[in-house]
Parts: C-alpha cells; structure tokens; sequence
C-alpha cells in the first residue's frame, strides 16, 4: 500500500500525485519508471514515469494525463487514500554525463518524464536548451521548475496561446543549425512527436534519445507486449528501455503497436488522425 | 468423438459396483491388473469450451480405492525411480488401497511439498508413470497405476478436509533468508529453511505470490485457490512476503546481503523470457508471446471482461507455434476467450511434442486444430499493421539433433499461407537477465542460466544459492521443488554452522 501525500492538478488532464515509496526513491535514477496497479484484484497495471523522488521523506511523484480507465482512477483518488501496488524502479536509467550542451524536448504530458533527466544533466554540468510544446496554453506544464533549470527555455503551442506558435520540432531545427551545434538531444512525448524530432536532427547527425511509451504488462522482461524493432533488431522497451537512439527506432509500428486494443474501427479512426498530423508536419517541412 | 462423456456419477457408479466384487478378498496380482484403469471425470467438452473451471474434476472415493488396488507393490518398486523426488508410492498407494488416507498424504509429504499441484501437472507418462511394471505388463504408459490422480486424490482430501496441520517451526535462531522469486523452488525453500527456525522473507516481483502456478498455468488446470492456499501455509509459519520487488532494480541482489543483512539468498526467478522467432512480421499487432497471452489472462483476469480493467486482444482465428504444455494451455485458452478456430502449429510431429499427454488429449477434444511438421517462416499483416496470416514450409523429420529428438527439416518450395488474425509465439522460454545483468561475479552458462553446484545448489557467490527454471532453463514443476529442497538443504547447512 502506497499513501497518497499530496495531489495537484496540473492542467485540464494532467495531475501530480506525491506517493510513499521509500525504497523506490532511494534507488530511483533519471530515466526510469514503477508500473502502477491501483488494485491487485482487478487492476490494470500502467508503466508511469517516477517525475521526481524525495528520499529522506520517502516519496515519489508521478505526473500523468488522464486517457483511460487507469489514469482517470489514479486521478479520483483524494490525498490520503492509498494505491495499492507500485513496482518499481524499472528500466535502465538515463546514460549522464557532460556532454556539453543538451537540447531537451518535451511534448505535452513528455515533460514530466523529461524534468528528472533535465535535472541529472544539469547536476552533471551540461547547458540545457529546453524546449516544450502542447496545443494551447492549458497543457503546458512544469514549465516554472523547467525554467528554474534550463539555460535557454523555448515554450511552444499549436495555437499560439502561449510562448511562439510552431511545433517542437521547429525550434529543435533551429538550434541544429547553430554552430557549435548541440552535443546531445532528448525528446521525449506523443510517438509521432518523437518521430519527427528524429527526423529533424538526423540530417544534422545529432544523437537523439527518445523514451519510449509501449503498452506494458510486468515490466520486467516476462511478457514481451513492450516490444519495438529498434535497428532492425527487436527490443524489450522495459528491461532494453525505455530510452533508445531515436534514429533508430521503428515508430511506425509502435505507434500501430499502441493501438492494438482499440477496435478495428477505432483503429481506423486513429490512423485518419495520424494521417492529418503527417500531413500537417509535412507541410511545415519536416519530412 | 462419438461415444457419450462421462458423468462423473456414472463413473463413481461402475467404481462402486466393481469394488463392492473385490471387498474382503485377497487379490492376487492377475485380480489386481484386471481391474480397469479409472478414468479421470472431467467437464464435457461442450461445457468446458465456455468456461474456465477446472476440467478434471478428480476421482471418487470408489474410485480412488479401485485404482490404488491395482499396483502390485512391486518389490524393486520402479516407479520411485521415475519421480524426480523419490516419493515413496508403493507405501502411499497401499495406504489408500486400505483406506488409511490420511496416512497416504503423510507419507507423500515427506518428500513433497506441494502435492495437490503436482498431481495435477507432472509429466506423469514420462516420470512415475512410466516405470510402473502394470503399465510395461498391459504394454502401454496409459494403463499404468494412476500415480499422479492418486496423489492428487488424496491431497485434495486432505485439504478440502481443513485437517491440514501447520508443519513445526523450530525456535528463532535469529538468522535470516532472502528467497527470490515464489514459484515452486521458493515455496520449497521458504517452508524447508523457515522450518529450521530461520526467518525467511519471500520477494516476488508480480503482485500475486505463486509463481507460473499463477500467472501461467490457466485455471482450467490448476485452480489459483490451491496455489493461495500453500502460500497462505507459509505466511502462516512465519514466512514474510513482499510482492512488488523485483530484485535488481528494487535492490540488487547482493545488497540483500551487504545492506539488508540476509545470511543467504535463494534464486528462483525461473524462466521468464519469452523467446521469438526472429521471423519477419513478428511485432505485428496480434503477435503475442504465450507469456503474454496467458499473463493477461489468467493473472490480469482479462476474460473477465466486465470486470477486469486489462484489455485482451479479440481473436477470430488464432494461431498458436509450439508443442509443449505452454502451446496448450495458450491454444486452450484461445478457446475459451471465443475464438472460433484455434490452431496448433508445430515443426515437428506428435509424437515429439513435449507437452503432457493429458493436455494434449484436451485440447483435441476442445476442438483445437494440429497442424504438425508446418512451421511459419513470415507473418503477413495489412495496412494497419494488423496480422492477417502466416507463410508457413512444411517439414520432415531428419537425423535426431542434440535433444535426441529427430531434427525437423524444410521441405523446399513447401510454401503456403494460413490466414489467421492471431499469432501466440509459445517456442519457449529463456532466463530473465535482470539478476545476472546488476550482479557481478554470478556465473551463468551460455543460454544465461545460473551456473550453481550440483550437489548444493551454490552459486559461484558465497551464501548465494540457486534453483528451478532460472538453472534447469524451462523444465518443470516438480523438478523446480527438488532443486529448492536440495538448496534448502545446502542453506540449512551453512546456517547451522557457527561463524567461525
Ligand atoms: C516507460 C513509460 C513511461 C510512461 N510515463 C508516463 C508518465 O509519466 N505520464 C503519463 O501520463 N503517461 C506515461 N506513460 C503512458 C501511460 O502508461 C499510459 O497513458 C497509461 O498506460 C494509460 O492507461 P489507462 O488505463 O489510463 O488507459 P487505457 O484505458 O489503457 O488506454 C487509453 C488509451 O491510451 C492508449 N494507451 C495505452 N497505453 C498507452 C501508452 N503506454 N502510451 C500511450 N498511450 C497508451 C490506449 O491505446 C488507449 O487508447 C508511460 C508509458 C511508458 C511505457
Ligand atoms: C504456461 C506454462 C505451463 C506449464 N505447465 C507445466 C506442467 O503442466 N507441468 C510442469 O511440471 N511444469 C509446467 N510448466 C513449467 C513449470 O511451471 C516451471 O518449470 C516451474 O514453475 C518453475 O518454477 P520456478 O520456481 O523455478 O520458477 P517460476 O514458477 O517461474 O517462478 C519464478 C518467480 O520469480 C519471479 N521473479 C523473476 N525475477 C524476479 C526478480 N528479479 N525479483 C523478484 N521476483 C522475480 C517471477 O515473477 C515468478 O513469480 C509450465 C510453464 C508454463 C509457463
Ligand atoms: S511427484 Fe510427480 S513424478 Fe513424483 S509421484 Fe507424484 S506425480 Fe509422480
Ligand atoms: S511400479 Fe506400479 S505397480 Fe509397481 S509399485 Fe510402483 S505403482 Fe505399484
Ligand atoms: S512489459 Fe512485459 S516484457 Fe516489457
């Protein structure tokens, strides 16, 4: 049983619930997440990113939008009430060290899991251009404790409601052309997001990682439902993950791997969407 | 099939009218093999297909007295040597064939712990059963005593009885014993070390305790009350259990021992790591590993639709790529979640498949398809990424490989397509890296399996012991519980000498 301590919400869809963990926040390091099942009975069990840790108070903290059954549960739940199964930390943690100048990129609720490798890079001593994106104002988040640590901060909309009106990958090309070009670059939010973060550095050979968000099961390596083909070779995004080299990931079929339990239909419904997202980038030119 | 099945009634009847011949006579052995060998009762196949209790539903009394008179008490008693832990089965099956159930149990454990699953899941034919001189005399495995139901028959009595008493625990020593993992090696181990008098904490890294036991075996075969009910005995001696821990990430392992303060550890993470084919079209959406597939069902309860909050993937036509038990119960459960066709793929032919007979014999009546000597070599998938079929070779057999088992071979040119809109991938399983990955100086073998001492079950890390599938690779139940015994063993040992 793990206490909820403390609970906020974020933006329409997005909450950051303070949980008792203490033996996952002593070993917890940047990168890496618990799988959350709110109750062992009939519960489903939901890989989410550990945001932030306090290790003397013995706390997690989990930042996560509300998108199914799982998370609308985790998100009724007042202060005080407990959850009852977290497992974790899982995953290899992110690779730090100074590597010079860091471009971290986060799309929508992607900020949450982005914040603790932002901290760990800084710690390590890089420079840190950070830059976020949502559709509109209402769904940008963190964006005070990114700002607390970033040395450059680039906020992004659809629509224009806040910071400059362009997708993420628009700065990201941006700051590719600067020279000295960045050392490094992290992204991480929505599949095609991270797709097209990839595609824009790779012209530019800049090593892009990306943390990948499969539909999981144990989260140790038992079930294999994690799986993506990462150059051309099948990874475990759980036990392998959940960060990889952006430029070589298949998010083709990850993306269609994340859809596996919508019906057929809705499947079809979805793949529209992607179309008109595609489209949409393409027309900005980014691929 | 078209003879009528069996009512359990019917059977219990015939049983009784037989028996009720024999009482208070003195049989000879040609009296004893006339006896018929009893039928298992089990659910009827039409019910069974729409449900998942279990569907062999264990012999009757009459029954259970009719098959025990048919062992002959044979002086070398062959069949001992065919069971992985030496259970002593003329003395138990003697005590049934009198009545004396309750001593029957008592004799069985004291070699076994977990009687009520392995009567259920043993390889029977090719372990106890296999060496009975009833079933060399009739000329075929089947007609060998029924071990393995005996067993089960009288372990079910024993629980359904509530006469089960807790096994004695020895004063505190003080000591302490971490054990990884709660399939049948660590339920072995926890019972054997906490009965020393040591404390024993279990660590499983799933939110149910049990193992395969849970999360693998379906229902259909082995009722989860049964597995609750051995861990509720150990809870019940003292045994602490912390679920949600996956040792190597929640703590490394030797940590337990540097930081935590645990006088040894035992190993039994089993094999966990489902193995693919490396064929292409294999992260289509509807290829599953068996894992995955049976993961979802039974310890996420997916069939459970209106109440489980885990989705299962709805299949119309289901292929399953194996022949071991893990291929049944994959292609068995396909059935029982509505698919309309479910079939069994296999490379080489039946005779060869490793799964238990029994289970075989289910699945055919449950209407599973067998495909033998075929084997995928390409999924096919459509716009979106879905499975639509497989390009499958045939095969014939070849020279015996390794396994002494004869190589498959592809027939060239043997292409074709079978539409399906489901693959579950049941080739295997290999061991988890995770402990061997975050403990330096643990020494595995090539296929990543622990490498331990055959006669203690020591790693090459001091107070470090290991056992079951994460050393044999996937190999059994019983087999894991002989392995956690000699651990045991090994560990009472080590705990029983004073530092020096
Ligand atoms: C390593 C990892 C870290 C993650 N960290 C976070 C995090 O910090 N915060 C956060 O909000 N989310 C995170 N996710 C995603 C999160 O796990 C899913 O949003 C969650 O499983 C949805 O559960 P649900 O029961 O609410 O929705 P469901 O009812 O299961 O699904 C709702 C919809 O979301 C889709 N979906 C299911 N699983 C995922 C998934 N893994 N990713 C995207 N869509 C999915 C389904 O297709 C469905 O349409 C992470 C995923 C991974 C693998
Ligand atoms: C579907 C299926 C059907 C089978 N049918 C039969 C049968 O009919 N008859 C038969 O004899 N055998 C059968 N087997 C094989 C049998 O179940 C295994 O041989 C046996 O369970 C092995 O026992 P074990 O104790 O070694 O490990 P397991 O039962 O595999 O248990 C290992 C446990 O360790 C946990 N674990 C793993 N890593 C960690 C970690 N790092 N930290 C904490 N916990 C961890 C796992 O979650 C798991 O619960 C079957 C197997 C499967 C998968
Ligand atoms: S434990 Fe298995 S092998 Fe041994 S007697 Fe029982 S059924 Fe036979
Ligand atoms: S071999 Fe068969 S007949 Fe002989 S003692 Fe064993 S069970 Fe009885
Ligand atoms: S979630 Fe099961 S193997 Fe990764």
């Amino acid at each position: 049983m793990h206490k909820i301590l403390s609970k906020e919400q974020l933006s329409d869809d997005v909450f950051l619930l303070r949980v008792e963990a203490a033996l996952i926040a002593e070993e917890r390091q940047p990168g890496q997440f618990v799988i959350v099942q709110v109750d062992n009975q009939f519960g489903e069990r939901i890989p989410l990113t550990i945001a932030d840790a306090d290790p003397r108070e013995g706390s997690i903290t989990l930042v996560f939008q509300t998108v199914g059954k799982t998370t609308h549960k985790l998100a009724d739940k007042p202060v005080g009430d407990s959850i009852e199964s977290i497992l974790g930390p899982l995953g290899r943690p992110t690779h730090i060290e100074r590597f010079g100048t860091v471009v971290a990129v986060g799309g929508g609720i992607g900020v949450a899991p982005l914040y603790p490798i932002v901290q760990g890079m800084k710690k390590a001593g890089n420079k840190l251009i950070v830059i976020m994106g949502a559709r509109n104002k209402s769904l940008i988040i963190l964006e005070d404790r990114m700002r607390a640590l970033a040395d450059e901060l680039i906020v992004c909309t659809d629509d224009g409601s806040h910071g400059r009106k362009c997708l993420v990958t628009e700065p990201l090309k941006e700051l590719c052309g600067r020279s000295p070009k960045p050392d490094l670059c992290v992204a991480i939010g929505p599949p095609i997001m991270m797709k097209f973060c990839a595609e824009t550095t790779r012209p530019f050979a800049l090593r892009t990682l990306v943390s990948l968000n499969t539909i999981m099961v144990d989260g140790t390596g038992m079930c294999g439902g994690c799986r993506v083909t990462v150059g051309g070779e099948t990874k475990f995004v759980c036990v392998d993950g959940p960060e990889f080299d952006g430029h070589l990931v298949d998010f083709d079929n990850m993306m269609r791997r994340l859809r596996a339990y919508k019906t057929h239909e809705e499947a079809a419904h979805h793949q529209c969407h992607l179309d008109s997202d595609l489209s949409r980038l393409r027309k900005e030119g980014h691929s | 099939m078209s003879h009528p099945h069996p009512t359990r009634e019917a059977l219990q009847q015939e049983a009784a009218v037989r028996l009720a011949t024999l009482q208070g006579k003195a049989l000879s052995s040609r009296d004893r093999m006339a006896i018929p060998s009893q039928d298992m009762p089990s659910q009827s196949p039409d019910a069974r297909r729409a449900n998942m209790g279990e569907v062999a539903l264990g012999y009757t009394a009459e029954q259970a007295r009719l098959e025990a008179l048919r062992c002959l008490q044979c002086k070398n008693a062959p069949c001992i040597d065919g069971c992985p832990v030496r259970i002593d089965i003329p003395a138990f099956v003697k005590a049934m064939a009198e009545g004396r159930d309750a001593e029957a149990i008592a004799i069985i454990r004291r070699n076994s712990l977990l009687p009520s699953v392995c009567g259920r899941v043993c390889p029977q034919e090719v372990q106890c059963q296999e060496r009975c001189t009833v079933g060399k005399v009739l000329k075929s495995v089947d007609k060998a005593v029924s071990i393995g139901r005996l067993e089960r028959y009288a372990a079910d009595l024993e629980r359904e009885s509530g006469d089960f008493r807790l096994p004695p625990v020895k004063p505190e020593t003080g000591k302490r014993v971490a054990v990884i993992g709660s399939g049948p090696a660590s339920i072995t181990v926890a019972a054997d070390v906490r009965r020393e008098g040591h404390a024993v904490t279990l660590f499983e890294a799933f939110h149910k305790p049990g193992g395969v036991l849970i999360y693998g075996i379906p229902e259909f075969r082995l009722p989860k009350t049964i597995v609750q009910q051995e861990i509720e005995t150990l809870q019940a001696m003292g045994v602490e259990l912390k679920t949600n821990f996956l040792v190597g990430r929640t703590r490394k392992l030797q940590d337990l021992i540097d930081k935590d303060g645990f006088d040894a550890v035992f190993v039994g993470t089993g094999a966990g790591l489902p193995k693919f084919m490396n064929i292409e079209g294999e992260n289509l959406v509807g290829v599953f590993s068996a894992n995955e597939y049976l993961t979802r069902a039974n310890l996420m309860r997916a069939y459970d639709t209106g109440r489980a909050d885990t989705p299962i993937f709805k299949s119309r036509k289901v292929a399953v790529l194996g022949g071991g038990n893990v291929a049944m119960d994959s292609a068995r459960m396909a059935v029982r979640l509505g698919a309309q066709e479910v079939h069994l793929v296999y490379r080489r032919t039946e005779a060869e498949m490793p799964a238990r007979v029994e289970e075989v014999g289910h699945a055919k009546e449950e209407g599973v398809l067998f495909h033998m000597l075929q084997n995928p070599c390409r999924i096919l998938g459509n716009d979106f990424g879905l499975v639509t079929g497989m390009e499958c070779l045939r095969y014939t057999l070849g020279e015996p490989d390794d396994s002494g088992r004869r190589r498959p071979v592809e027939i060239p040119g043997s292409e074709f397509v079978m539409e399906v809109d489901t693959v579950i991938v049941a080739i295997g399983n290999e061991s988890n890296p995770l402990i061997r990955q975050t403990t330096p100086g643990l020494a595995v073998n090539r296929r990543g399996n622990l490498v331990v001492a055959p006669e203690t079950g020591k790693t090459s890390i001091d107070r470090i012991y290991a056992g079951g599938d994460i050393v044999l690779g996937a190999a059994t139940v019983i087999l894991a519980m002989g392995e956690g015994r000699k651990a045991a063993a090994s560990i009472n040992a080590l705990l029983a000498t004073p530092v020096a």
